[in-house]
């Protein structure tokens, strides 16, 4: 049986892999993007938002066709505990005006049309196809095989997810540890398009993306998110699944406990849950990046660790269409010189370093250590509800002024001032 | 919202079940030695279960996230991979 052969095969079509595909194929190579899901999307979910700088650069006012939900124009960052909740609330309006900063998604559509776009550059788009094995000749990836079919390319792009067993295949990348990653899930509940504006205090389509810390999580490391739809909310929980292995309690437990709870269940009367899904997240970001390049090969999005998560901004997608990007790049310099040696794919980093990429996550690096310190779900979260308590709380019992209000609220938090201070000043270096 | 069980909200979601493949396979006498069995309360679908003392799995409601393989801390007790092309969730929203 004769082997088709591609200039490039790139093995699935999330945000990176549909980048790829759609410069490559805009260039003129002849790409092939294998997805396993019946339709591109069908396989994957995030929190809810994307920043648009990355995808706008590419392709420029993409908002104009692409299936977007709400450009985000306040951000609320909410402490948890018990009764009391503390949030700080932050709005932009220009954000809802183009360039608009960032949307939210919902990826069954989104990523669809991602890859349309692909195809319409002339890549070939193949759903419902599980890639299982690398055809590898020489220690060179040449090309996959998925059940019977073969099929060859000068270079195979892994844009697999998180778990990527093509990276893992090519030997690029060791298990992960449950330190190293996250499990995120997530319900979709339904209300109509005025009730969320209404309840959100949102003018026309804006939206608003917002994070939990605290008792949400039981104090274990991660937190909530939800994020406003057109016509849905996004509402889940993101915790450590080194977390989860040494806790008994279950995600889904947490998240009914989170619709039930009075801060948030009055913003979801008479919703109705329309999907349930679930994710891990590479949140040790550049500390589990596998190797990137290899003979043949390339790894792009989730599948490199491409993802950051400072507490109060968290990333992913913007990363996988830059990563997207480079790949392309990447591959267009090797077609020209025709090598697709390890040395020849090597440019891939230097391309990564030129954008925002290797930057970020550089500078960054140390966010996920200082994020895993568990006095930021506990103590911490504790410490500002009750302090804000004590604050407003006019019962009758003897006056105590500021200062003291803050030195007793941090003895009863048992966090002494030197650890704040040694907290604070490595979480404004780290973060 | 009234409060709803993992088995109300896996009904919600669209699955095309395999049923002539399992995508993940324990082996179950190495799950019989692990004390912890973190898979029953860390999958957020819940498909492990203890049934009579013994490690139970039903592959039809996963999420396909991977938090199992994760969090086992048994060499070799899961084999993961994806579904075959086409079968498994479907995300209408994602």
């Amino acid at each position: 049986m004769e082997e088709e052969k591609f200039d490039v095969i790139i093995v699935g079509a999330g945000p990176a892999g549909s980048t790829a595909a759609f410069l490559l194929a805009r260039a003129g190579l002849e790409v092939l993007l294998i997805e396993k899901g019946i339709t591109p999307g069908s396989k994957n979910m995030f929190g809810g938002r994307m920043y648009s700088h990355a995808l706008h650069k590419i392709m420029p006012n993409f908002w104009e066709e692409a299936p977007v939900e709400r450009p985000v124009v306040k951000e609320i960052l909410t402490f948890m505990n018990g009764s009391q909740s503390v949030s700080m609330d932050f709005q932009d309006v220009h954000w809802g005006t183009p360039p608009y900063h960032s949307f939210t998604l919902l990826r069954a559509d989104f990523d669809a049309w991602l890859a349309e776009k692909a195809e319409e550059a002339g890549a070939m788009v193949a759903c419902g196809i599980r890639v299982d094995e690398l055809l590898i000749e020489n220690g060179r990836i040449v090309g996959i095989q998925a059940g019977e079919d073969r099929m060859l390319a000068d270079v195979v792009i892994a844009a697999d997810g998180v778990n990527s067993l093509i990276a893992q295949k090519a030997g690029l990348c060791k298990k992960f540890s449950p330190k190293q990653v996250a499990t995120g899930a997530k319900q979709v509940i339904q209300l109509s398009e005025e009730t969320i504006s209404q309840r959100f205090k949102l003018s026309g389509n804006e939206g608003v993306a917002q994070l939990f810390v605290g008792d949400c999580t039981k104090g274990m490391h991660g937190g909530g998110f939800l994020y406003t739809n057109k016509s849905t909310i996004s509402l889940g929980l993101v915790v450590s699944a080194e977390a989860l292995q040494h806790n008994q309690y279950k995600i889904i437990d947490l998240i009914e406990d989170l619709k039930e709870n009075p801060h948030i269940a009055p913003l979801l009367e008479g919703g109705e849950v329309v999907e349930y899904s679930a994710h891990l997240v590479p949140e040790a970001g550049l500390n589990m990046m596998p190797q990137i390049f290899g003979d043949g090969i390339l790894v792009a999005g989730d599948a490199a660790g491409f993802v950051l998560n400072l507490g109060y901004i968290v990333r992913g997608v913007d990363f996988a269409i830059a990563s997207g990007e480079a790949a392309a790049k990447t591959v267009m310099s090797a077609k020209v010189n025709n090598n697709f040696s390890k040395q020849g794919l090597s440019k891939y980093q230097q391309f990564l370093k030129e954008g925002f990429v290797m930057n970020d996550l550089e500078t960054y690096r140390q966010a996920p250590q200082f994020m895993a310190n568990p006095r930021m779900f506990k103590a911490y979260p504790q410490l500002v509800t009750g302090l804000m308590s004590k604050l407003f709380t006019v019962d009758g019992s003897p006056p105590v002024r500021l200062m003291g209000k803050i030195l007793g609220q941090m003895k009863q938090s048992k966090i002494g001032l030197t650890q704040l201070a040694v907290d604070g000043l490595r979480g404004a270096r780290l973060l | 919202m009234k409060r709803m069980s993992i088995e109300q909200l896996l009904g919600i979601n669209k699955f095309a079940v395999d049923d002539a493949e399992a995508h993940i396979v324990l082996k179950k006498d190495i799950c019989a030695t692990c004390a912890d069995k973190p898979c029953t309360f860390s999958c957020p679908a819940v498909l492990y279960k203890i049934i009579d003392g013994e490690i139970s799995f039903d592959y039809a409601g996963c999420l396909e996230c991977g938090t199992c393989r994760t969090v086992c801390p048994k060499e070799g007790a899961i084999s993961w991979k994806y579904p075959r092309g086409g079968f498994g969730i479907n995300f209408r929203y994602g």
